[in-house]
């Protein structure tokens, strides 16, 4: 039982930081918390679960046109919600709210457009169980975890090493100073909100597929988790996003395993609490002045 | 950061209104279902319908919903009383569920209330309708104490106080139980009051019960409640929660290897159960007044209109709101108004040997159902009797 329950805190958790991966890489580049990631994710969802039923293509099809959606979707957000506040250089909080206007816009959008229904992707897609030893993990649950994990190294990999990363890194750092060594910088926070939207939209399908459960609220829940993560892992730190996910979802699972069920969200955020008592900054976060 | 000039201000305001405004009217035209043009005329009767029309639970709020219109649509061509619906969504929610109450009453000035769906909400807006001496009937309300908050407060709503012994004395001697793990949703007041009810039975029927495994509604992961249930090896699982999370669980189960009877509450009076759950769903046992398999031309009649008007079968929901919206006009005929409130009330409070597709109804002196229930189990993908 252990293992087992090992094995569904890994996919719980990576479920998780594939979430705050998304709010890490925008809190990172504009100091932003994007509160409309949640309904990109449930968006994305519903998009995997359209291609698949409606068009009948091939579930890693149906993932990267949630993937290109998702990616539109962002575009979409950062023109119509971040941009115009930033030229204007208003409040930090003026960009979160104009994100929930967005997220409770998506939402009740998908409200309209795929009813209230929660629906499933079909059987033959969700992919088969394996029996490894005593363990049961199903074909998705792997799926998930190379998914996050990959994309994590490739994400980290990506900002060290290339040249449009430094460029996004150093957007982060200061917007001011990059445009004037010659980045492009509304270009890179358009592409970094594209790709946050985009691996939010592919967190969606994948969480769709493992549970089972795709319906307009989903984001909501999902959300907060992302949230709580970033906050664990270090604002705008993609390792401590990673991490911090599998760290909650192990917490979760093991006191529902070894407790009592009806404390599995007061030990889990227990946690939280005591790892910011002792590191403020978060699991992974560098000190620094702050946004 | 902060600091920024008057007319950027006003600009950052006037977007904002603007992005609320947006949002507004989509969430408006989502539930903008309940706007009636029809004349007003003496013998018409207006009910408000306060429903989970939206959300997790909106099977439900569709069945009832559908439920009430084909009945209205009948009592309508008798042209005896004319009734007018006016529908209200409230998501699942008790704030929700009180601001729909008061607007019905305010208002919409209606004569009564069916609804709202769940037991949750109806604690919240039940002594609101009674205070302003408004009828409200729930047709799906099970939890225990329902009507107990209020005098005009009815159900037609077979009590889980009466369901869950029933079902758990069957299942019992049935697949001769001896030890089982329970489940439910803590946040969810009718989920808890039927986890109570369970624990009282199976401590009457003396089966040991090895682990309490609480969700919340919305949940979607069961992975650790199951895998340690499975690692206990009962002899059946208790299950009470709403359809959505029911069939999630036994769609988990079910991969986990746990191949057990699972015994639910109301929630598992869905055919959405085994829509989602599918061959999951085989083995789930629950009590219904509700059965379409019962040899009953009113029953048949009725199943038959439901399928012609929606192409699809109606369940307990659509079943028990037929027979309110039948039972209120019932009592409006004996009060002879359709307005006058207190007058309906001690006409509802008044009947008994009404016989409706849920079979023979009467109001007991706490204004609950009596009512009897069958057994059923999920064989093949349909809800069949226990025997």
């Amino acid at each position: 039982m252990f293992w087992q329950q090992v094995v569904n805190g890994l996919t719980l958790g990576s479920t998780y930081a594939l979430i705050a991966l998304g709010y890490t890489l925008i809190f990172g580049v504009l100091g932003i918390v994007n509160m409309a990631h949640g309904e990109v994710f449930m968006f994305g969802a519903f998009v995997g679960l359209l291609l698949v039923t409606t068009f009948q293509l091939n579930i890693f099809v149906a993932i990267l046109g949630a993937m290109i959606v998702g990616c539109l979707l962002g575009v979409i957000l950062e023109q119509a919600a971040l941009r115009p506040l930033r030229r204007r250089s208003v409040s930090h909080l003026a960009p979160l709210i104009s994100t929930i206007g967005v997220s409770i816009f998506l939402e009740s959008l998908a409200l309209r457009i795929f009813g209230p229904q929660a629906q499933a992707f079909p059987a033959s897609v969700a992919g088969q169980l394996l029996s490894i030893g005593p363990l049961k993990i199903s074909s998705v649950q792997i799926l998930i975890l190379a998914v996050s994990f990959g994309l994590m190294l490739i994400l980290r990999f990506w900002l060290q090493k290339t040249r449009i990363g430094k460029s996004l890194r150093a957007t982060a750092e200061n917007i001011e100073t990059a445009n004037l060594l010659g980045v492009n910088t509304n270009k890179i926070i358009v592409m970094t909100v594209a790709l946050a939207s985009g691996l939010g939209a592919v967190a969606g399908v994948l969480v769709g597929l493992a549970f089972n459960a795709v319906e307009p609220t989903m984001g909501v829940t999902m959300g907060f988790k992302g949230l709580a993560v970033l906050i664990m892992g270090g604002l705008g730190n993609v390792t401590g996003a990673m991490f911090g996910g599998i760290i909650l979802g192990i917490a979760e699972v093991f006191s529902v395993a070894y407790g009592s069920s009806s404390y599995r969200d007061a030990v889990a955020f227990g946690i939280i609490i005591i790892i910011l008592l002792w590191r403020p900054q978060g699991l992974f976060g560098a000190q620094k002045g702050g946004h | 950061m902060i600091s920024f000039t008057q007319g950027r201000f006003v600009k950052m305001r006037w977007m904002a209104a603007v992005l609320l405004v947006l949002s507004m009217v989509v969430m408006a035209g989502c539930g903008g279902n309940s706007a009636s043009t029809n004349k007003q005329s003496a013998n018409t009767a207006k009910i408000g319908v306060p429903a989970y029309l939206s959300g997790a639970g909106a099977a439900y709020g569709e069945a009832i919903r559908q439920g009430l219109e084909l009945a209205q649509s009948e009592i309508n061509a008798k042209g005896k009383i004319k009734i007018e619906l006016i529908f209200e969504d409230t998501k699942g929610q008790k704030n929700e569920a009180i601001n729909a109450v008061n607007k019905l009453i305010n208002k919409d000035n209606v004569v009564a209330i069916i609804g709202p769906t769940l037991s949750g909400e109806m604690f919240a807006a039940g002594p609101i309708a009674s205070q302003a001496g408004v009828v409200i009937m729930g047709t799906s309300t099970t939890a225990e104490g329902i009507t107990e908050v209020g005098d005009y407060v009815f159900r037609n709503a077979l009590p889980e106080s009466l369901a869950i012994p029933n079902t758990v004395k069957k299942a019992t001697a049935k697949y001769n139980l001896k030890k089982v793990a329970v489940m439910y949703s803590n946040n969810n007041d009718w989920a808890v009051s039927g986890y109570k009810t369970f624990m009282q039975s199976l401590k009457q029927n003396g089966v040991e019960v090895l682990t309490v495994e609480t969700f919340a509604d919305k949940d979607t992961d069961f992975s650790a409640q199951l895998t340690k249930i499975a690692s206990l090896n009962p002899d059946a699982v208790m299950v009470s929660s709403l359809y959505q999370e029911a069939s999630l669980i036994l769609k988990k189960a079910r991969e986990l290897g746990i191949k057990v009877p699972f015994v639910g509450n109301n929630g598992f009076n869905s055919p959405q159960l085994m829509k989602i759950a599918g061959a999951a769903a085989e083995g789930a046992i629950v009590s219904s007044p509700w059965y379409p398999g019962k040899d009953d031309a009113k029953v048949q009649a009725f199943i038959k209109a439901y399928q012609a008007k929606y192409n699809k079968a109606p369940d307990q929901f659509a079943a028990q709101s037929y027979d309110a919206l039948y039972i209120m006009v019932n009592a409006l005929e004996k009060a002879g108004s359709t307005t006058d409130r207190k007058k309906l009330r001690d006409n509802l409070a008044q009947i008994k040997g009404f016989q409706g597709v849920t079979g023979k109804f009467a109001f007991d002196e706490k204004r609950n159902p009596a009512m009897e229930a069958t057994v059923l189990i999920v064989k093949n993908g349909q809800f069949t009797e226990l025997k």
